[in-house]
């Protein structure tokens, strides 16, 4: 396997061509930063969505690598090797 | 006014946007939500130079902050993608929240002014597409000072002069600040402005101004609304003196400054601090003629049981003759007056948190 498979939720679907599934092409390990960077290239609008100007993760996105929360793990610095799954997920907010 | 005009009224919610339009401001009709689940904090309508533009400051709890706008009454929205608002990594700050959209006026086309929390102002020339950070504010040596209120920390208002080069800014916590050139310098102007819940009821700075409003017939007479206290200054702010007597109480959040005629405001009071309901229940909006000497109640059309507070932004005047005045509860009422506040009629009711509320009479 040399690819990350990225799923999406709905309500940013309409930012990846509406898309459920990006699969982008990974033939080393990296991070999640370094993934969501390749995610965001040419989408500034979905990176402001997922991470706020400091490039912090927002606070109410969770984002799991082969189903593991990166907040229990190192966060946007959690590795993510080729072949692996990465979902980003709202978490529960709003009254 | 021209019966044949249509006056939209913009209503930002704690979850979602709501155009109200009305031809006579007696009748309307409300849209659907737009920005559903969306809190919608800060609104302005941009009606110079012949272009109705709705400018929306959208939250979403998941997705962040972001600036969208419409130049067809809310048909078709527009986000620029990389963000109309935005700090710059070496800030090592984030936007929070749009508390404020503030067209200047008609001798500066193009510019308008946005409020945001962390407490920050930003200034656009392009019609409110791309925002730059004012740095004078933003370096401010007070900043590391300046506090939050239960809302947050934020400049909530902003007031470019339209007969000078100076603006007034009010922010909870800080209290007033003034630049005499444009934005490059800022000076607190806060005297004779209680902050009575500092050990100090009289600092500099730091005191919690919930509104201020600019006279139209003086651009040096400014009105405050503050976390207790209601005053006026006649000099830009150097010198403030109370105008809350007549008034049932002297705490609330609105205030609201007749677009033409001198000495006349409004405000909206509520019990007080620790109770923040209309005094006895019972909402009224108070109007000035002399510019705080004297009040008068107006509550005709307004429910008599009602304890919902209304916040800063949720009321506005349109800019029709007569003026039309509006305002909106955390209830989710929205009430407008066609007459200068004489009587008002009920535009919506059971919307989530009313956050903002502006109104323009817009071309056919």
């Amino acid at each position: 396997m040399d690819s990350v498979s990225v799923l999406i939720p709905t309500l940013l679907r309409p930012l990846v061509e509406g898309r459920s599934e990006v699969v982008l092409p990974a033939d080393a390990p990296m991070t999640v930063g370094g993934l969501l960077d390749r995610l965001s290239e040419g989408r500034p609008l979905l990176e402001r969505r997922i991470r706020d100007e400091t490039g912090a993760l927002r606070r109410y996105v969770n984002i799991y690598v082969g189903g593991e929360d990166v907040r229990r793990l190192e966060l946007l610095d959690t590795p993510v090797e080729p072949g692996d799954t990465v979902m980003v997920i709202q978490s529960v907010a709003g009254g | 006014m021209n019966d044949q005009a249509t006056t939209v009224l913009a209503i930002g919610t704690k979850k979602g946007l709501w155009l109200a339009t009305s031809r006579n401001r007696r009748s309307w009709t409300l849209s659907d939500p737009l920005f559903l689940m969306q809190e919608v904090p800060g609104v302005g309508i941009d009606t110079r130079g012949g272009r109705t533009r709705i400018l929306v400051g959208t939250r979403s709890e998941h997705w962040g902050p972001s600036v969208v706008h419409s130049d067809d009454l809310g048909a078709t929205w527009t986000e620029p993608e990389r963000g109309s608002i935005g700090f710059d990594p070496d800030d090592g700050a984030a936007l929070e929240r749009i508390w404020q959209i503030q067209p200047d006026s008609e001798g500066r086309p193009g510019v308008v002014w946005a409020g945001c929390e962390p407490i920050s102002v930003w200034k656009s020339t392009d019609g409110g597409e791309h925002f730059e950070l004012n740095r004078g504010l933003w370096d401010h040596p007070h900043r590391s000072e300046w506090g939050a209120g239960y809302g947050g920390a934020a400049a909530h208002t902003v007031l470019p002069s339209p007969a000078d080069d100076s603006i007034h800014v009010a922010m909870s916590t800080g209290g007033v600040y003034r630049s005499m050139d444009g934005g490059t310098s800022w000076e607190p102007r806060n005297r004779g402005i209680s902050a009575y819940f500092l050990p100090d009821p009289q600092p500099e700075f730091g005191q919690c101004v919930h509104k201020i409003a600019r006279d139209a017939g003086n651009p040096r007479h400014l009105y405050a609304q503050n976390h207790h206290g209601v005053y006026a200054t006649p000099d830009a702010g150097d010198t403030w003196t109370s105008i809350a007597e007549g008034l049932p109480s002297d705490f609330g959040f609105v205030m609201l400054a007749h677009p033409r005629r001198p000495g006349t405001a409004w405000v909206v009071p509520l019990k007080a601090d620790g109770e923040r309901i209309p005094p006895d229940g019972e909402l009224a909006v108070h109007r000035t003629d002399d510019g705080g000497g004297s009040w008068s109640r107006l509550h005709r059309g307004l429910p008599t049981r009602e304890y919902n507070a209304v916040l800063r932004d949720a009321a506005a005047v349109d800019a029709a003759d007569p003026v039309g005045v509006y305002f909106g509860t955390r209830g989710g009422s929205v009430y407008a007056s066609a007459d200068e506040g004489e009587s008002f009629v009920e535009v919506a009711s059971h919307l989530p948190d009313v956050l903002t509320v502006r109104a323009a009479v817009v071309a056919d």
